[in-house]
């Protein structure tokens, strides 16, 4: 066992600290207000190979491991968890995929812009009635003249919708064979019969561009079938849980974020004529929220380094995930309590940060979810 | 287009502390960074590359954990890097380390195996403020000099220059090969890639030392430094700001808008 990091994780861990700080902090509160995606930070981690991390530098990517990339979403979810989670969602389940189990001329064509951040990634697996029980597709796809997909349907909640150029998409091939009827396909924007629909109003995480996505005889070249047919939930299961190692580097960093503000806060703030921060209370409920927070950062790092390994790290990734979206809450709920008053209005970004973090419990399985793949694995039926 | 850089590392605070006997930066649990006009004369000098080709070496004089900064400087455009090192330089006033750099300089054309067509300083370290080491470099090589350069273009063998004033900037303009120092620039410097921090954490730095230039150790360090440093202070605010205080919103603006008149802004 060595917890410590390695010299060149720390280094790269302070190049994304030192772009969070100075870049994406200062528009953080903005982008929340304004919804907008913050486009020009998106080309900046682009050109910095922000958007590539975990790929090999033959696909355009970094040539960095996943939990180099797990400590991006991390520092950028420090101060802004809408930039953590638009990076994630486009590495992990737009990129990710395409390289696992797309053909080579896919990841030449398609890879490649993804990897160097020329191109914005997208998922979209959940529909109106396909949420957890994500086998319940009603987006079909249709092999046409032996010559092209047609799809048709719609997807919603869709993160990166918005600004995406290239969409990971799940869709019923073969209705009769329920989830061994799904197959995986690359829809780019702009092909016919392809539009994004309306962006959703959310709670957090305001600027990522949540979109649904809409197919009426939206045609896709047949060589966009990614793999095998039939085997799209598949695919989509194993994606998710790379994500969710992505999403509970979100929540960690939005834990970490909230505690660093709330530490400078009670050292300045008095009353009774004392700091808040003498008061025992102060005390013992950082020092709490601190250690359960280092906790969640020893199962994230743990899941990525299985990872990265090639172990199994389904039960991990779930573990990190639930734990650390469990955290992420009841951390910035607690950091507001410790606020009081000031911590309710936009002056400060604690209420901002409470509200992305719960996000982090739902999306990508929600923890009830993680909770049925952490019992599964232990066998407890 | 040869061009060199130089830097220096200096301390990332700005609460500098002096040692009270010394006069000198305490630097012990300061962290160190690459002195931030230097960042801009390096971006500069990497973008006149990127525009008409050629070559960026960057060199810094100091102890040996300055090459760090010199890391991160190749982490962001420079092609090679050069730290010039040892017992015999510390202590350097300006008028020593401008002798020192100006002797490096010509070590490291002979190891490049061409001059310099562009030497390019920040106008002064954060650290000790004094805008003196550029413009003597020049002089100890016997070349031009343009100082405070906000914008920097080479075209056929002459560097034209936006120096900054007060009330704007000045169009200068030198032939090469010249010394120029820079201020902010109007872009920030670029970040690194991960690749290039990745790159730059592998090339070799190589170290020059008092031998390796063949210098005359009697113009180095303390024993060719003339500056003695009498005392160090941080000047005292004489003047403080005026406040409108207590007054509603319109009466404020008005007694705001009296006083910028007074003062002849308005």
């Amino acid at each position: 066992m060595d917890f410590r990091i390695d010299e060149e994780h720390q280094e790269l861990i302070d190049l994304y600290r030192e772009f969070a700080q100075n870049e994406v902090k200062p528009i953080a509160a903005e982008i929340d207000e304004t919804e907008r995606f913050p486009i020009e930070n998106v080309k900046k981690m682009a050109e910095m190979g922000l958007l590539g991390i975990p790929f090999p530098e033959e696909y355009g990517g970094a040539g960095m491991d996943t939990l180099s990339y797990v400590q991006c979403v991390e520092e950028l979810s420090k101060v802004c968890a809408t930039t953590g989670v638009i990076v994630s969602a486009h590495t992990s389940l737009c990129a990710t995929p395409i390289y696992l189990f797309g053909t080579e001329e896919q990841k030449q064509k398609y890879l490649i812009p993804l990897a160097s951040g020329e191109k914005l990634g997208a998922f979209g697996l959940t529909e109106p009635s396909a949420g957890t029980d994500s086998s319940q597709q009603k987006t079909t796809a249709v092999l046409v003249d032996d010559d092209h997909w047609v799809l048709n349907g719609s997807k919603i909640f869709i993160t990166n919708a918005g600004a995406a150029d290239i969409f990971f998409i799940l869709a019923m091939t073969d209705k009769s064979l329920g989830n061994k009827g799904i197959s995986a396909f690359i829809v780019e924007k702009g092909m016919p019969g392809f539009s994004i629909g309306k962006q959703e109003n959310k709670m957090g995480i305001r600027a990522s561009s949540t979109c649904e996505l809409i197919f009426e005889d939206c045609i896709v070249p047949k060589e966009n079938l990614v793999g095998e047919i039939g085997k799209g939930f598949k695919y989509a299961m194993m994606t998710l849980d790379g994500g969710r190692i992505g999403i509970a580097a979100q929540a960690l960093g939005i834990a970490e974020g909230a505690i660093e503000e709330t530490v400078k806060y009670v050292q300045e703030r008095t009353q009774f004529g004392r700091r808040i921060s003498q008061f025992q209370n102060t005390q013992f409920e950082l020092a709490k929220m601190r250690a359960n927070t280092e906790a969640a950062k020893l199962l994230v790092y743990q899941a990525a380094c299985a990872k990265d390994n090639h172990e199994k790290y389904t039960h991990l990734a779930a573990m990190a995930k639930l734990v650390a979206a469990t955290n992420a809450s009841d951390v910035t709920r607690r950091c507001l309590q410790l606020y009081g008053g000031y911590g309710y209005t936009k002056d400060y970004p604690i209420e901002r940060m409470m509200r992305d973090a719960k996000i982090t419990e739902i999306y990508e399985g929600t923890s009830e979810v993680q909770m049925m793949v952490i019992s599964g694995w232990m066998g407890v039926k | 287009m040869n061009i060199l850089v130089c830097v220096k590392q200096v301390p990332d605070t700005n609460e500098i502390k002096i040692d009270p006997e010394t006069h000198t930066l305490v630097r012990a649990g300061v962290p160190s960074i690459v002195n931030p006009f230097d960042t801009y004369a390096l971006e500069a000098g990497v973008q006149i590359k990127e525009a008409i080709g050629g070559k960026v070496v960057v060199v810094s004089m100091g102890p040996e954990q300055a090459a760090d900064a010199l890391k991160t400087c190749l982490s962001v455009g420079a092609d090679a890097a050069y730290l010039v090192s040892g017992r015999e330089f510390g202590g350097s006033d300006t008028l020593a380390t401008s002798f020192i750099l100006s002797n490096a300089v010509k070590t490291i054309e002979e190891k490049e195996g061409a001059p310099f067509d562009l030497i390019l300083c920040g106008k002064q370290a954060v650290d000790g403020d004094t805008a003196q080491v550029g413009p003597e470099l020049a002089e100890h090589l016997g070349l031009p000099q343009l100082t405070y350069a906000m914008d920097l273009t080479v075209e056929d063998g002459v560097v034209k220059i936006k120096r900054e004033c007060d009330d704007g900037y000045d169009l200068m303009t030198t032939n090469l090969p010249a010394v120029i120092t820079v201020v902010k620039l109007p872009t920030e410097p670029r970040y690194p890639t991960i690749r290039s921090k990745m790159a730059a954490k592998k090339k070799p730095i190589p170290v020059l030392t008092a031998e390796d230039l063949a210098i005359d150790v009697s113009r180095c360090g303390l024993k060719g430094s003339p500056t003695k440093v009498k005392s160090t202070y941080t000047p005292s605010r004489e003047k403080s700001g005026v406040k409108i205080a207590g007054l509603p919103a319109d009466e404020a603006a008005a007694q705001l808008a009296t006083l910028l008149t007074d003062a002849k802004i308005l």
